[in-house]
């Protein structure tokens, strides 16, 4: 008989607490009449920030259960915060949003909790195996999100797209994940790490391609160039809400396996992934950048940035080290904020039956909504790396870690990108304020949620983006707890 | 008391003061616009009498960290070469909101981007550390987008996104290699540090000092506007309010000047010295070129901001010559640019406002029908063609005598454009002003209101205090331009031999113009 490893809780606690909450809502949705954003809205809101403070709670603590396969240090501490918070600020934008469409609300909280489940396996796995687990229930519930607007064609539309082009790239991650496997006998990263830099001959060729085949699949999910094409679709048709967790959340979990398979596990073998990594970033931010400016869809240019803002995380990756990682870690919360931001605005000139998506229906709203126009400006700029916003810190941050490193070419073509950003970014802001015209909007006070995602998120964007310190020992300590 | 911190974030508490009163009250919102941009105005001419003379470090220093982990401080200090631009910023606000009074769409947000751009200005005059300068740099590039896109002219989005596309793209570059000479900084001596006094400090090999002074340069020669970076400033000058116009010409654009004095020339002073030759040809270029060009304009505001791009030729040609009339006189036009050309679309706002048209072929005669703007308006265009007397004379004439010693056939034809200069500059008056008023629009404007009188007024004294009596102004400058002189000779000469004290003083001509003893010594 094969002796069960010891299990410590205490390792999986913050995730028990999100999958109770998740059944919970689910179990709560059967007890609720009609449409009722609200009250399961509150539950899962309660059950996220209690998982926040359970992660505060054991940020000091170091445990490892289930035979390796999932460790409870800082750096998944960290991720799971981050998770917490874009969930939580998704959930919370959603409760005025669902009143716009026809979503059964029980459903789509749970699911949002559930994908935010997948999201903390991920980020604290420490098995290839546990981490495609993590990959997949986290994918799952977001193909249902993407299409949890069953009336809408193109919601459908991006659900089966997602679904389809996703399962593929899951495949290239499994079959990677069989070769490391075949070459190092173990899935553990522990066992793995130990082994890869001694391998010569078939098993480093093993290795070698095992690492391609890992990096089709993770960069298919932080939408890297070339594994991008999915993106603008999928991010168009599902719900704008789904589409900012998807652009946050998701992008942050794939980020956060991403980084400790390379840049811990493989780290040894940085010499082989680095320079393929430095091509791929070089790709992503320009490519990303550039399709940004010719879309006339606000969802589609965001869908396109957010691929130009994976390759400035890759960028962080390529240069490695204390700094590079840390720098990943900041520019992932730096991220989160100001697209989370972004995509509340966008809900927030959407009606019932008239979404007004086209960049065309901005005319003119930065001035006849002072509110909305100030912190569009503000998540714009801080998109576009103006300081003293935290986007500006994270570039900063993460072309500080490349130029440290030596790698100044690359660092110059990030910025030369963030110029390019400028543009579109910019081009909002024409369209609030330089043109007449587009659609009336209610004063964002009449939708209380929204409005406290909004003041949230354009808070953190000022208040980091001055004092970005703490935040910036925070990344670093969890960065370091790889060991 | 933490006075500089105080003039810099004075304003910003003035934008968030306008922020919340209601858009209706626009009494209240140009009221409260006016004292908050007052405030630092009286604030500064207190540090004008406080400021030691005789000092030519950094003085009124502040220095708070502000990301300990990358040595990123709060550090702001003034010398004599930021002196006076921080007063010229200060000094021209207060008049920008005065002559933007009559503004009447959206005057709210129009108040809170002008003093907006106010802290962003003030901000990186000050600041002694180069993040805490970068920060500055790039924020003041918001307001004045605004500024351009929501009350400039016909073509203004193109103007406003063509400006910060033109802009971002130098500064950004330049990021890049402030972190690079930072890093290389820290691995050298084991302390990462954006300050600026301690960088100064740092021998860097000059194959390095090449690629980064290149990086510094473009940023800061895309915003002088240097010749053939100078593509943006037309649209930008020309689509802007007058209120913008005034600030960008005044004091947006010194910022490049600034930057080349305080930043590229002394952080990399070996390969700013191979690299002076080029400058002093496109400088001259810039001079002629801007001069002529300013000629054939038939739009007021183009040929006013073509004759920038000819003054502030002028301006890194004294730079260039890396001597002590040279740079002061440098810095004295950077002071009489920002006041006579501010003025100078200051009186371009004033018929346009009154005609929407800034068409030369419009006008005509106008003297008849405004006298005292013709007086004016006469007095600001000399100032800016050079009269003796007045203060542009003094900066042109410091800056030749400089250029004149080290690069004798840039002086010469230079001296083209000063005659260019009163050539575009009377012919463009005698067009506006004189011959018959026959267009019968033209017939019914009314002459300055008090208020339009109030605003040249100041500047008029300024233009004969500053031509008549210049001497107050350069001895407070001189310690600080002869030690930065003195810091960049050494370093050049440090990477040759070793000199003697009086080859160096010799080299950078150590009296100042304000010195005249010293002067009657020195010549033959």
């Amino acid at each position: 008989m094969i002796p069960a490893p010891s299990i410590s809780w205490l390792a999986v606690l913050p995730l028990l607490i999100v999958i109770g909450t998740a059944v919970l809502v689910l179990l709560a949705d059967l007890w609720t009449e009609g449409p009722d954003r609200e009250g399961l809205g509150w539950i899962g809101l309660t059950g996220l920030v209690v998982t926040a403070v359970a992660a505060i709670a054991l940020w000091n603590t170091h445990l490892s259960s289930f035979a390796d396969a999932i460790v409870l240090d800082r750096y998944g501490l960290f991720f799971t915060l981050l998770f917490c918070a874009a969930s939580g600020l998704t959930l919370l934008m959603s409760m005025s949003y669902l009143e716009l469409t026809d979503i059964r609300t029980g459903d789509y909280y749970s699911l949002i909790l559930f994908s935010t489940v997948g999201m903390v396996v991920m980020a604290t796995a420490t098995d290839l195996i546990v981490i495609f687990l993590g990959l997949e229930v986290m994918s799952l519930a977001v193909y249902a999100l993407a299409g949890i607007w069953r009336n809408q064609l193109r919601s459908n539309e991006a659900a089966l797209k997602y679904f389809l082009l996703g399962a593929f790239a899951t495949g290239f991650l499994l079959f990677g994940i069989a070769l490391l496997y075949g070459a190092t006998g173990s899935t553990t990263l522990g066992p793995i790490a130990q082994r890869v830099a001694h391998l010569g001959g078939e098993q480093r060729t093993l290795v070698i391609a095992g690492m391609a085949l890992l990096m089709v699949g993770f960069g298919f999910k932080v939408a890297a160039v070339p594994f991008h094409v999915w993106t603008p679709d999928v991010y168009e048709g599902a719900p704008t809400a789904v589409t900012a967790l998807m652009a946050v959340g998701v992008k942050a979990a794939a980020f956060a396996a991403f980084a400790r398979v390379f840049m811990h596990t493989l780290a040894q073998l940085s010499a082989d992934w680095t320079s393929v990594l430095w091509v791929l970033a070089a790709l992503t931010m320009t490519v990303g950048n550039v399709t940004a400016l010719f879309q006339r869809n606000i969802k589609r240019m965001l869908a396109y940035s957010s691929v130009a803002h994976a390759g400035y995380l890759l960028v962080g990756m390529v240069a490695g080290g204390e700094l590079g990682g840390s720098a990943v870690l900041f520019y992932l919360i730096a991220y989160t904020l100001m697209t989370l931001g972004a995509f509340a605005v966008v809900i927030a000139l959407g009606r019932r039956g008239a979404p007004n998506e086209n960049l065309d229906d901005y005319a003119g709203v930065g001035f006849r909504n002072p509110f909305l126009g100030a912190v569009m400006v503000i998540f714009m700029l801080s998109l576009s790396g103006v300081p003293p916003l935290v986007g500006f810190m994270g570039k900063f941050y993460i072309f500080s870690a490349a130029v440290k490193s030596g790698y100044i070419g690359l660092a110059v073509i990030g910025v030369l990108n963030s110029v390019i950003s400028v543009y579109y970014y910019v081009g909002v802001l024409v369209r609030m304020y330089m043109t007449e015209g587009g659609v009336e909007v209610e004063h964002p006070t009449t939708r209380p949620y929204l409005f406290a995602t909004l003041l949230l998120t354009v808070v953190g964007t000022v208040a980091f983006g001055l004092f970005p310190s703490s935040l910036f020992e925070l990344a670093r300590q969890s960065f370091l707890a790889l060991g | 008391m933490p006075l500089l911190s105080l003039i810099v974030f004075t304003p910003l508490i003035g934008a968030l003061f306008v922020m919340l009163t209601s858009a209706e009250q626009h009494t209240a919102l140009r009221r409260g616009a006016f004292i908050f941009s007052l405030l630092p105005f009286a604030l500064s001419v207190y540090l004008l009498m406080q400021f030691d003379a005789g000092n030519p470090g950094f003085q009124f220093t502040e220095n708070v960290p502000w990301i300990p982990a990358f040595g990123v401080s709060y550090s702001v200090g003034i010398d004599g070469i930021s002196l006076f631009l921080l007063l010229l910023t200060t000094f021209l606000t207060p008049l920008v909101i005065l002559a933007g009074w009559d503004v009447h769409r959206r005057i709210k947000e129009y108040m809170v981007f002008m003093l907006l751009m106010e802290t962003g200005m003030l901000g990186a005059f000050v600041a002694i550390d180069l993040f805490l300068f970068y920060v500055f740099w790039e924020v003041m590039l918001v307001p004045m987008y605004f500024l351009i896109g929501v009350w400039g002219g016909e073509r203004r989005v193109y103007a406003a996104i063509k400006f910060v596309l033109f802009t971002m793209t130098g500064s950004l570059l330049m990021l890049v290699a402030i972190l690079y000479l930072v890093t290389l900084h820290g691995q050298q001596t084991g302390q990462l540090t954006f300050d600026l006094v301690r960088l100064y400090d740092f021998s860097i090999p000059v194959s390095v000092q090449r690629w980064l002074f290149a990086a510094f340069a473009l940023a800061f020669a895309i915003k002088v506007p240097m010749f053939p970076l100078h593509t943006w400033l037309p649209d930008a000058h020309t689509e802007a309010p007058t209120g913008g116009s005034v600030i960008l010409a005044g004091v947006m654009l010194k910022m490049g000047t600034y930057g080349f004095l305080r930043f590229a020339i002394p952080l990399f002073p070996l390969a700013a010295r191979e690299a002076m030759p080029i400058i002093v040809v496109l400088a001259t270029i810039g001079i002629v070129y801007g001069a002529l060009v300013s000629m054939v304009q038939p739009d007021l505001k183009r040929l006013v901001a073509y004759s920038s791009v000819s003054h502030l030729g002028f301006v890194m040609l004294g730079m260039a010559a890396l001597n002590m009339q040279g740079v002061e006189g440098s810095i004295y036009q950077m002071l009489n640019h920002g006041l006579s050309t501010g003025a100078l679309f200051l009186a371009v706002g004033v018929i346009y406002e009154r005609r929407h048209t800034r068409l030369i072929t419009e006008f005509g005669g106008l003297w008849q029908q405004l006298p005292i703007y013709g007086a004016i308006f006469m007095i600001v265009m000399l100032s800016s063609v050079g009269l003796p007397g007045l203060n542009g004379f003094v900066g042109e004439f410091l800056i030749l005598l400089g250029a004149f010693g080290t690069h004798r056939v840039a002086a010469a034809v230079a001296v083209s454009g000063v005659v260019l200069g009163a050539v575009y500059m009377l012919w463009m008056y005698q067009r506006v002003m004189f011959g018959p008023l026959e267009n019968p629009a033209n017939r019914q404007l009314k002459d300055l209101s008090r208020r339009e009188i109030f605003v040249f007024a100041p500047i008029l004294v300024m233009f004969f205090v500053m031509g008549l009596y210049p001497r107050p102004f350069l001895s407070r400058m001189e310690p600080s331009v002869q030690a930065y002189l003195m810091r960049l000779h050494q370093k050049m000469a440090v990477a040759e031999a070793e000199p003697s004290q009086v080859q160096l003083s010799q080299a950078i001509g150590s009296c100042g113009l304000a010195d005249a003893d010293c002067q009657r010594g020195r010549t033959p």
